[in-house]
């Protein structure tokens, strides 16, 4: 069994003309030191699903029905003393923006050493210990003099070190990156990356990162979701979806990567924007901005516009896809036939 | 630190000066002093000698700047009402009108900080929802009302039995309707003796009954806004992303609330506190005017109804200074409290 198991997971928020559902029937799994990607753009449900799984999604939102089962137990559900006994010391996070994510008036010592005194049984000079031996580990310079220091003496960068030297503190099982880079200089962006996929390897951590950025996930994950609307819509070996992607939504997604287009020409992109939440298109999500509604010979595939795809494999991945299903469909019959 | 103090002191002088100017400028022009000083009787020429000995004909700078000498050592010249220094008349009634805001603000911050954090964090909490029904109440009524109001329940009392009292609950609802009164609502009472001209509110029991009243009448307009205020900037630095990231961290709420978010909360709340201290100072007149209070307040309002000018310009001018004072002093405790505050001035 896996380390960590999402089923069927359904968030909604409750607002006042009603539900809105941000995520639909959302699978995946972790194993211990594995690490996945969750792809998307902005709005499709990504970071809801990260703060989904600490129970940490902000009101209207709440979890309307599945499962998170974390090392054998059931994480929905689960009363806020208990799961403050897994927050911070067996799953921790990294928020997207460091400059946000440090409390500006607490010293970066104070933040860690409260981390450690809450979730062990320790004294203030070993927290500090600690705390020290973590942020030499991020290659911060000078960590003695930081954990005098506040937040805003620190640069984006280091401050993400900082962070991460947080989520590290309790060696947890799996730390969820929230876009870990999106708020940073693009040259510190590497840096923090590789520092990051370091540290897990090194430590055996799982990581789950959530990202827009289909470069950092191929380089760092082995594993890889894509999202929209809400729905996880392909998932698969992140090397395999990178190179062959099922899914049109993935396909355009790579697609539209600046490397992929020619020199000269405009950037390839989706033509059209992801549909709010409250107001899905009907069948497939996706299908208004698909170019394989209409088949090659002109006739049109009912199913997009009524029917929500449901999973079909493909080798080793797998994606939501009415159009995937009817080619896998079509090459499995002239297969069968043969026999 | 030093440099902050230096600039803090030059800010302070500038703003004393102008409230001089001002002060001073009234003292000139609120009719003749020789008027007040001689008798009807008194012929023109000599009304004329005196003028000339007194300075009143020099150009309003020369008038000015020795009036400026002098205030710069508290000479403030004598009260026409009193017959002594108006600054030992002031520092008679300092000390009543001082503690009066003493009290009304240990009200204030015992107060408004556990209620404001409270109907922050349960925002939907019925109680949260009376406090913030009460408090728009307590802003909108002015102090005097909320006095005598204040003075009718608890000082006279009231015996109102609108329900029929022969049933069970009518006699518990009229019962409800119905105070004492007997809370003392007139003057400080015997207040203790302390040094100088200081007498004492807070030595005994029953000076601080003579508190009671007052001080929650003065208390009534500032404590609803800072009670609004504190709420708003909680609700929203609980939505802060340093909030969510220490709950990430497995925090307890009880820490989160009171360190993460109440020292955040509270930057802005010491800067609007400030002012608002110096405001309290202000509302003293209509206060100790219905309590007869003897402090500055009541004091000042004798004043003008005496055309006892000398004394009104001191009054404005240790008001002022009582403003400056308390503006800087909270500065000071922002930046010890704020680290992204250097006291130089100087943004980090």
């Amino acid at each position: 069994m896996s380390l960590l198991e999402v089923n069927n997971l359904d968030v909604r928020f409750a607002l006042r003309r009603g539900d809105v559902q941000a995520l639909r029937d959302v699978c995946f799994s972790l194993d211990r030191g594995e690490r996945l990607g969750i792809v998307g753009e902005s709005g499709a449900g990504k970071s809801v699903a990260a703060f989904t799984l600490l129970n940490l999604i902000a009101k209207p939102g709440y979890i309307a029905g599945g499962s998170i089962r974390f090392d054998g137990q059931e994480l929905i559900g689960m009363r806020d003393r208990a799961l403050r006994k897994i927050r911070g010391h067996r799953i921790s996070m990294i928020f997207q923006d460091p400059m946000m994510t440090l409390n500006p008036v607490l010293t970066i010592g104070e933040q860690m050493v409260e981390c450690l005194k809450a979730h062990r049984r320790i004294s203030s000079r070993d927290a500090r210990a600690i705390s020290l031996r973590k942020l030499e580990q991020v290659q911060i310079p000078s960590p003695s003099a930081r954990l005098d220091q506040y937040p805003h003496e620190l640069s984006g960068g280091m401050r993400q070190r900082v962070i991460i030297a947080i989520a590290l503190l309790l060696d947890p099982d799996i730390i969820i990156a929230d876009e870990p880079t999106t708020a940073l200089d693009v040259t510190i962006q590497a840096e923090i990356m590789a520092l990051l996929l370091e540290l897990c390897e090194e430590h055996n951590v799982g990581l789950i990162l959530i990202t827009h950025d289909l470069g950092v996930v191929s380089q760092v994950t082995q594993r890889m979701l894509v999202m929209y609307a809400g729905r996880v819509i392909e998932q698969g070996p992140t090397r395999e979806i990178i190179n062959d992607p099922q899914h049109p939504y993935t396909q355009g997604l790579i697609n539209a990567l600046p490397q992929m287009a020619t020199p000269g020409s405009r950037l390839n992109q989706i033509p059209g924007s992801m549909p709010s939440l409250d107001n899905l298109p009907s069948g497939c999500a996706f299908h208004p901005r698909c170019g394989f509604v209409t088949r090659a010979d002109g006739s049109t595939r009912q199913a997009c516009h009524d029917q929500v795809p449901g999973f079909v494999t493909s080798g080793n991945c797998q994606a939501a896809c009415h159009m995937v299903a009817e080619m896998i469909e079509r090459e499995r019959i002239p297969a069968e036939e043969q026999d | 630190m030093i440099a902050f103090l230096i600039k803090r002191l030059f800010h302070a002088l500038l703003v004393m000066f102008v409230i001089s100017v001002i002060a001073f400028a009234i003292q000139d022009n609120l009719g003749d002093p020789i008027q007040q000083m001689v008798g009807q009787s008194v012929p023109e020429s000599e009304r004329e000698a005196l003028r000339e000995e007194l300075g009143l004909n020099d150009p309003f700078a020369v008038q000015y700047l020795r009036f400026a000498a002098n205030a710069v050592q508290f000479d403030f010249g004598y009260s026409y009402v009193f017959n002594e220094p108006t600054t030992d008349v002031i520092l008679r009634h300092l000390p009543a009108t001082l503690e009066l805001v003493a009290a009304s603000t240990f009200l204030i911050i015992a107060l408004s900080i556990p209620i404001g954090v409270y109907s922050a964090i349960k925002p939907r909490a019925w109680l949260s929802r009376f406090f913030m029904g009460v408090s728009i109440i307590g802003i909108s009524i002015p102090v005097f009302l909320t006095a005598i109001v204040l003075i009718q329940l608890f000082a006279i009392g009231v015996s109102w039995s609108p329900f029929p009292a022969d049933t069970g609950w009518g006699a518990w609802l009229n019962d409800l309707l119905t105070t004492d009164g007997g809370m003392p609502a007139y003057g400080r009472g015997d207040p203790v003796p302390v040094f100088g001209t200081w007498e004492t509110n807070f030595a005994s029991l029953e000076g601080l009954t003579y508190l009671v009243l007052p001080a929650i009448s003065l208390a009534s307009i500032m404590l609803p806004l800072f009670i609004r205020l504190i709420r708003a900037e909680m609700l929203e630095v609980l939505q802060s992303d340093y909030v969510k990231f220490a709950r990430a961290k497995g925090i307890s709420p009880r820490r989160i609330y009171f360190l993460h978010a109440l020292k955040n909360t509270m930057l802005p709340v010491i800067t609007v506190g400030g002012v608002q201290i110096g405001t309290l100072v202000a509302y003293t007149i209509l206060t100790e005017t219905v309590f007869q209070w003897p402090g500055m307040g009541l004091m000042f309002l004798d004043a003008i109804e005496r055309s006892d000018i000398p004394l009104i310009v001191t009054y404005l001018m240790i008001v002022g200074l009582i403003f400056v004072i308390t503006n800087t002093l909270v500065d000071l405790i922002y930046g010890l409290v704020n680290p992204t505050v250097k006291l130089t001035g100087k943004p980090a």
